[in-house]
């Protein structure tokens, strides 16, 4: 097994400083992703589970500079992408690709698949005319679409379809590292197997390393080797795949897998549902972050911020209470 | 024993023009819904499961859409033959609907008290000082949390997870006999997800109303629903009892559905497996061709479900599929 | 297997612009507006070759009625209406064509790297678009003209620099509603750079609502200068419809003619305008395409 390190990112922070209230307040700051740091095996899948407003989004774009971090690395393949200048982090990014959770935005609706395939080959300089064209059919077909769709605009295709077509579009550099932003929740059910599959198919064939970010951990359970969860900008625990689900032991992360929908019978109406919603990320709670909604939480987990340790081998976890 | 239906569609084709010509968007639709009862109504996008629900409700846009034949009978009345006032009653009175974008189906100038409360009071004859103390009540009763101060709020204040249990307490704001929820929680986190279920499930316990829930995720449905319909291509192509579907599947098309839902395992093991797919997509509305319209899609398909449509055959109490292999899949 | 064999049939490549005019000649108004505007453009091309002649030259008696002489009657001068009205074609639809891309090219710039860049470009600029919106538009050209002296070119720059408010506007907003569309982030991600975000990837997008706002402001550029020209701030050496109604406008008691005609001349132009905007306004909103 090939244990490489892909991508390192150490101590990411990011800070978005937004419009103040009123004239005399205080600047308010989001807290978008504080201090979050995983490693990523070369050819491996890192699932980033959490709630929508957790910051998996956030760090995501972050590990591209899509989003500016505050400080931190990201180092991929040797390069500490934070460090990059402007140009060369342009000449970079045909080794980071990313794909996207909504395949109906995601493209633009002017241009026709074969079009959109082939945007980041003109943009990176890749290649002749010709020889652009030609990888373009080549990766229609490797994703499952036929050549002569490249002709259709993003409308005339279904859901996943288009998605296949974002593939294909995050794949047309040869990337190393994709970032998987939630690609298969606006899809149906259906559908969503496919492109798992698909994107598995791939990852084996091309050898590429996944950053996968869900809120679904079913979905994340059968794509990804390692596990990271993600609560208020923090990552609460962090293990690989089979460690993880034998022993759950964060609260947060027991609570997303019960609220997983089963078709068993026995697990069939037995949630312990989380109460209420994920705390502005503007004006986290003391503490652990998660003490509000935590149903074991006691005082200490209201002053001290829980250190992420590791438990047992490779598994880690910020919580005062395991 | 046989219970009285509280809707019962029958018959129910809706044709389309379109610039291709007219299209067959449901096709010969048999349902039914007894009080009292949550009926789950699955399939994939473009199956025509919403246009069910907007027949019913009578939301669809005439034209280009047409309702070619049937009935659809709330207490006996036909729903189709009603004017468009009386409709206006019914509508959000004796059958209220949710829709999936809790972000786009509330009207961002207006506070939430006000949208509840028109509601209320549309349906209701009760003065303002009435309404919004229905109002504070519905909001309580869905779990907001200090309604007091929500009902001043404006719908861009809250989450996606309290928009959708706006929308609940709207649409429940009247007692009425059948919700209609469709994909409410696709927009949703999981998490969420669980919650906004819970709460259906509590207000069915509480306040007796039938729910028709519309989703393309079988999980959902075992979670939630007494009976299902799996719809495909616009035709209903199995129904019966969520665990006697679950566990017995006999189209071809709901072992699909069934068996492509990742399941979450307590040991994953630590090699990756493959997850059951359907291949292909869903066929456009305007180019079925004859025969089974799943046929193209499904591994079993022999010569006949290319040449007719397979009728509905009973394969068990309250079970019903549409396939020519019924017999030998089980 | 017929049924795979139709789905393919299905979907074909669409042609956009010729679903564009399929929808811009269904409507009716519309045509009629491209209709008006064909005859004025024809006007003022061919119209010198078929009836000649110099629009200041005085051929005539003084306010001879339309009649068999001169078909639209002569001004208080003994000018041929029908002459200055083909003459003035011209005129008005150069000044109200370069005044409208100058309005374009100041807004639609303007607009983009407010839209685009946001923070405190978007500040500045919107601050500077806020300053020219508050001025009165009229009395604004009117100080801007007097300033110097008038001529075509200054009154084109004139109409543009008080016209370019609300453009900029509109090309911000469409550019801060699509900036945020994820196949921008998308184009980011690989590596695009803004320029050519912003020119090929936004501006496309942006464009319906665009042109529709770019014919419209035909219409008011004309209808700008006839007003100029009417106060007696137009170029004097430029025989232009609101020149025309200008010059006569203190004979309108006793000869009709040279003020209703220029006058129809211009009410036919803008209408035209106005629902051949209308017309694009529909034939590009994609909702309306639908079905």
């Amino acid at each position: 097994m090939n244990s490489e390190v892909s991508l390192k990112v150490d101590n990411l922070r990011t800070y978005f400083k937004v419009r103040r209230p009123h004239l005399f307040a205080e600047q308010p700051t989001v807290y978008a992703v504080d201090g979050v740091s995983f490693e990523i095996a070369s050819g491996r899948t890192l699932g980033l589970v959490g709630e929508s407003g957790c910051g998996k989004s956030t760090t995501a774009f972050s590990v591209l500079r899509l989003v500016e971090p505050t400080s931190g690395s990201v180092v991929l393949k040797g390069t500490d992408i934070c460090r990059l200048n402007e140009n060369d982090l342009r000449n970079y990014r045909r080794h980071m690709q990313i794909i996207f959770q909504d395949p109906y935005s995601s493209m633009n609706p002017r241009t026709t698949a074969g079009e959109i395939i082939r945007t980041p080959l003109k943009i990176l300089k890749i290649g002749t005319p010709e020889e652009q064209h030609e990888r373009v059919e080549e990766l229609l077909s490797l994703v499952g679409l036929r050549p002569e769709q490249k002709k259709l605009y993003p409308h005339q295709f279904s859901g996943g379809q288009r998605q296949r077509i974002c593939v294909a579009r995050a794949l047309a550099p040869n990337p190393d590292f994709i970032v998987c932003d939630e690609p298969v929740s606006a899809l149906d059910v259906a559908i969503q197997s496919q492109i798992l599959n698909l994107l598995a198919r791939l990852q084996r064939e091309f050898g590429l390393t996944y950053l996968f970010i869900s809120h679904d951990m079913a979905v994340v359970q059968h794509i990804c080797d390692e596990i990271a969860v993600m609560y208020l900008g923090r990552i609460v625990e962090k293990a690989d795949r089979r460690s993880l689900f034998l022993d759950v032991k964060h609260p947060y992360t027991k609570a997303l897998l019960s609220a997983v929908p089963s078709m068993d019978k026995e697990a069939k109406r037995s949630s312990t549902a989380l109460k209420g919603d994920v705390p502005s990320p503007m004006d986290p709670p003391s503490g652990c972050h998660f003490h509000t909604r935590c149903p074991f939480a006691e005082k200490r987990c209201s002053m001290e911020i829980p250190e992420l340790r590791e438990v047992h081998p490779n598994h880690w976890v910020a919580c005062h209470l395991v | 024993m046989k219970q009285e239906s509280l809707l019962q569609v029958k018959g129910l084709s809706v044709d389309f023009s379109t610039k291709a010509g007219n299209v067959r968007v449901l096709n010969q639709l048999d349902l039914h819904l007894l009080p009292g009862e949550a009926l789950g109504i699955v399939g994939e996008s473009g199956c025509g499961k919403s246009m069910t629900a907007l027949s019913i409700m009578r939301l669809v846009p005439v034209p280009p859409g047409n309702i070619a034949t049937g009935q659809i009978l709330l207490n006996g009345t036909d729903v189709l033959q009603l004017t468009e006032s009386e409709m206006e009653d019914i509508r959000g009175n004796e059958i209220s609907m949710i829709f999936q974008e809790p972000m786009t189906s509330l009207n961002p100038v207006f506070t939430i008290g006000t949208q509840v409360s028109e509601n209320i009071r549309r349906h209701q004859s009760k003065n303002s000082a009435q309404a919004k103390e229905k109002t504070l009540q519905m909001l309580e009763a869905v779990g907001i949390p200090a309604p007091k101060q929500r009902i001043n709020q404006y719908p861009h204040e809250l989450s996606g997870g309290m928009r959708q249990r706006i929308m609940i307490a709207m649409a429940l704001s009247c007692q009425p006999s059948v919700l209609i929820a469709d994909e409410p929680t696709t927009a949703l986190d999981v998490t969420i997800q669980a919650q906004i279920f819970e709460l259906l499930r509590q207000i069915q316990a509480e306040m007796g109303t039938s729910v028709i829930l519309i989703t393309h995720d079988m999980s959902v449905i075992a979670e939630f629903a007494d009976r299902v319909a799996v719809m495909y291509a616009g035709r209903k192509i199995e129904e019966g009892l969520v665990r006697d579907i679950i566990d017995n599947p006999r189209h071809p098309y709901t072992q699909g559905l069934i068996n492509c839902v990742p399941v979450l395992k307590t040991d994953p093991g630590t090699e990756r497996v493959e997850l059951n797919e359907i291949p292909g997509v869903v066929p456009s509305m305007a180019q079925l061709g004859t025969g089974c319209s799943f046929a193209p899609r499904c591994h079993k398909a022999i010569d006949r479900c290319y040449e007719e449509v397979p009728p509905e055959v009973t394969v068990g109490e309250n079970h019903c599929a549409s396939c020519w292999r019924v017999g030998e899949i089980a | 297997m017929s049924n795979r064999e139709k789905t393919d049939a299905a979907v074909r490549p669409d042609r956009p612009l010729a679903e564009l005019w399929h929808m811009f000649f269904a409507n009716k108004a519309a045509v009629l507006g491209l209709v008006l505007w064909l005859l004025v453009i024809t006007t003022a091309v061919f119209g010198l070759t078929i009836h000649p002649g110099d629009p200041f030259a005085m051929v005539g008696a003084p306010m001879t009625p339309p009649g068999e002489e001169f078909l639209l009657g002569t001004d208080y001068l003994g000018r041929d209406v029908l002459t200055g009205i083909i003459h003035g074609a011209s005129v008005t639809l150069a000044i109200g064509f370069s005044a409208t891309v100058c309005t374009a090219i100041i807004g639609v710039t303007i607009g983009v790297l407010a839209g685009y860049y946001g923070r405190w470009v978007d500040n500045l600029l919107m601050r500077v678009t806020e300053f020219f919106q508050v001025l009165p538009p009229m009395l604004f050209v009117m100080v801007l003209i007097s300033l110097f002296t008038p001529s075509i070119y200054l009154i084109v720059l004139a109409i543009a620099v008080v016209s370019w408010t609300g453009m900029a506007r509109l090309a911000r907003a469409e550019f801060l509603k699509i900036k945020e569309m994820e196949y921008v982030k998308a184009e980011r991600a690989m590596g695009a750079r803004n320029a050519s975000i912003m020119a090929k990837v936004i501006l496309p997008n942006a464009l319906p609502p665009l042109i529709v706002a770019i014919a419209l402001n035909v219409g008011t550029a004309i209808l700008f200068e006839a007003a100029l020209s009417f106060l007696g701030l137009g170029d004097p050496n430029a025989f232009s419809w609101g020149y025309m109604i200008g010059s006569s406008r203190e004979y309108i008691w006793d000869s009709w003619w040279t003020i209703t005609f220029p006058g129809f001349a211009i009410f036919l132009t803008v209408l035209g305008v106005s629902l051949v905007g209308d017309g694009l306004n529909d034939a590009l909103n994609p909702k309306l395409r639908e079905l």
